[in-house]
């Protein structure tokens, strides 16, 4: 593939990221929420895969498999299982609605390209689009401070962690495989962790919303 | 050979527990813990003089920071494990837990022991990354050992935060990894802390402020420093009482401890001014935060929460002056509140089970009643102000000392402050714990030997150290060589 195409596809696919994460503010149905989340798996997949063919390393191409199958496939299937227990559940009230919710994810995208100089200056060609990492893992941190409901908090955790892993990808080109690995598997358990706690919050307490968890405060 | 040791022996106690629970098996993990303090003492004394010791081909590496911490974790970690005897126990008795409940318990605790010993031992920066990682996992099991509504909540919050810290944490590994890879060493370039000491005078100074700021949040997330501090009260307070202990008196300064490491590396390649403004922020931020909620506090397992706030923010006020004097009394004071609040912690457990509620309004004339355990939380609450002649007052005075010689007097002013207001909270809700008559004719109950004799050996372990040196004399200051300015 020629050079050019190639920081184009790249751009496409990391912008994809980008995109998704900023979807997941403007829809409020969970089950739309989490096929966006699919989405977004699969762009990430697609950067690495675009970066292992590039630089010929078969293990980034594995690693791309990888983060297909889990990001992609897996853990939106979970999700998916515990909203159609409730398929009309929308995020009914966030605490900042979703016109203003869009405005603040153009402000730290704003503030993704600001912080991140000194990355952009230091990595050649694809430390242009590290950024748009930057940016998905500020609006993922946004998401999960302003919504209420147990599955919009992991979702909006996995775009944080899809964020970091887009920067890991575009800034290093794939980190020493066993910390990869380990927090590949540590996204994996938490939110098997997480999915089995809003569970039991939804059979004990009959609640999937994090307002009604307000026992513990000061 | 012996890092191995420390390592495995816990490990396997923790396969052997999966056996249904019996007090043996309880027995056995104790005695487990015991040998992972052996451990530490014997790797302290062979690296306090000489060169660091290496184990799996240098993926594990002791040097006297390490040999340390395997110290304060095997120290809480015994008494932890003492009193998980009596909890279980207790539990089993009182028909709220399974004996196959009960050896979940066994088998996470001694696998939380076993992530944070990696986390002090491992070489490589990012393998200490997954074991802090997987101290979250685990616990967030414990914290909600008692599936109430309450603990189901605080694990939640437990898991959510110190997630999105720790990838936070993980971001700034990649930063630093980043920054190494382009100080032109070519293929040389590795995630082992020292390597990245070796180069850390060329790594991009951009990168690595970010990078610091990055780890100073994600990791400070998982030692309670504020703005992340909010699950901290909650887990704190709904976790089984022996889980407190650990949590508060070891998990929290494991991740400290990998700040340490980082402010290192930054520390060459930044100078020491970036770095102490870091500290200095969050560490003031948490005294402030610490003593404005302490004042309001109604539970007394919360105030023990937000005092590990306090304590906190007083190491990260210490790590930021960053003179050998101020890391040494950084690491005293790691262990000397490791040992007070694991203490408290215990003994807040025991009292939790005896009275039925943690809410302070309802607990009155622990002295008059139960002379034994309201002695213990009394001594341990002298203990964690910082009175003499426990150790906490030492390594608060050095901290004091050594952030008036850097110029930082003006923080230490402020702490000081800070520690008054918190100093009049915790003797106000104390002294309605402690004194006053009990009711007339009231029983004097006493507390059983398994519980006062490893609360009493904690808190006279912490006046021996604040009364003498020697045990540690050559040690801490080994230790705080090794990342100090």
């Amino acid at each position: 593939m020629s050079s050019s195409t190639y920081v184009g596809v790249l751009a496409l696919v990391a912008g994809l990221v980008l995109v998704c994460a900023v979807v997941t503010l403007w829809r409020r149905s969970l089950a739309a929420i989490v096929k966006v989340l699919a989405v977004q798996g699969a762009a990430l997949g697609a950067v690495a895969l675009v970066l292992g063919i590039h630089q010929h390393d078969a293990v980034l191409m594995a690693v791309a498999c990888l983060v297909v199958a889990t990001q992609g496939v897996v853990i939106p299937m979970w999700l998916d299982r515990v909203v159609a227990r409730n398929p009309a559940s929308r995020e009914a009230a966030p605490i900042v609605n979703v016109p203003a919710s869009l405005v603040g994810a153009g402000a730290l995208t704003f503030l993704a390209y600001s912080v991140t100089g000194p990355v952009v200056a230091l990595v050649p060609t694809t430390g242009r689009l590290v950024p748009l990492g930057f940016a998905t893992l500020l609006i993922g941190f946004f998401a999960m401070a302003v919504r209420r409901k147990a599955v919009s908090q992991i979702v909006g955790l996995l775009i944080v962690n899809n964020g970091i892993a887009l920067v890991a990808f575009l800034a290093t080109s794939g980190f020493p495989l066993v910390v990869e690995l380990g927090a590949s598997l540590d996204v994996l358990l938490v939110v098997v962790l997480l999915r089995v706690m809003a569970s039991q919050m939804g059979s004990k307490f009959g609640v999937l919303d994090l307002d009604q968890l307000r026992e513990l405060h000061d | 050979m012996l890092a191995i040791i420390a390592l495995g022996v816990p490990f396997a106690a923790g396969l052997g527990s999966a056996a249904p629970w019996r007090r043996g098996i309880g027995w056995l993990c104790t005695v487990a813990v015991g040998i992972v303090f052996a451990c530490g003492v014997g790797l302290a004394v062979r690296v306090v003089h000489g060169p660091a010791v290496t184990a799996f081909g240098g993926l594990l590496r002791v040097d006297a920071l390490s040999a340390f911490m395997v110290i304060v974790i095997g120290v809480i970690g015994l008494l932890a494990t003492w009193q998980s005897v009596r909890y279980l126990t207790a539990e089993i008795d009182a028909g709220r837990c399974s004996r196959r409940h009960a050896s979940l318990y066994s088998v996470l605790v001694q696998g939380f022991i076993t992530a944070m010993l990696l986390a002090v031992l491992a070489n490589n920066v990012g393998i200490m990354w997954v074991a802090v990682e997987a101290t979250t996992i685990i616990t967030t099991f414990l914290v909600g050992h008692r599936r109430t509504r309450g603990s189901l909540e605080a694990s939640w919050k437990y898991l959510v935060i110190c997630s999105v810290g720790i990838a936070l944490a993980f971001l700034g590994t990649v930063l630093v990894y980043l920054a190494a890879l382009h100080t032109g060493r070519g293929a040389n370039v590795s995630l082992d802390w020292t390597s990245l000491m070796a180069v850390s005078h060329h790594l991009d100074p951009g990168v690595m402020r970010l990078a610091m700021a990055l780890l100073v949040i994600g990791y400070g997330t998982k030692v309670g420093l504020a703005p992340m501090h909010s699950w901290l009260p909650d887990a704190h307070s709904q976790s089984p009482a022996p889980v407190s202990a650990l949590m508060s008196g070891v998990l929290l300064t494991v991740a400290f401890y990998a700040l340490l490491r980082f402010k290192a590396i930054a520390d060459g390649a930044l100078g020491p001014t970036f770095p102490r403004a870091l500290f200095v922020a969050v560490g003031l931020l948490s005294l402030i935060v610490a003593a404005s909620l302490l004042l309001t506090q109604r539970d007394y397992k919360r105030m023990l929460g937000y005092h590990s706030i306090e304590h906190m923010g007083l190491i990260a006020l210490g790590a930021a002056a960053g003179t050998r004097l101020a890391i040494a009394a950084v690491l005293l004071h790691i262990l000397g509140h490791g040992l007070a609040k694991g203490v408290l912690f215990l003994t807040s457990g025991e009292i939790l089970l005896t009275e039925g509620t943690s809410e302070i309004a309802k607990v009155k004339a622990l002295l008059a009643r139960r002379p034994a355990l309201g002695g213990i939380f009394g001594f341990g609450l002298v203990a964690l102000l910082g009175l003499p002649p426990f150790s906490l007052f030492v390594s608060e005075l050095n901290m004091v000392r050594a952030e008036v010689q850097v110029g930082l007097g003006w923080a230490a002013a402020i702490s000081i402050v800070c520690m008054a207001v918190i100093f009049g909270a915790v003797v106000s809700h104390g002294r309605h714990l402690l004194f006053g008559s009990g009711a007339e004719g009231a029983p004097v109950h006493k507390t059983p030997a398994i519980v006062t004799v490893p609360l009493i050996g904690g808190l006279v372990g912490c006046a021996v150290l604040g009364v003498v040196a020697w045990p540690l004399a050559s040690l801490l200051p080994a230790a705080a060589q090794v990342v100090a300015l």
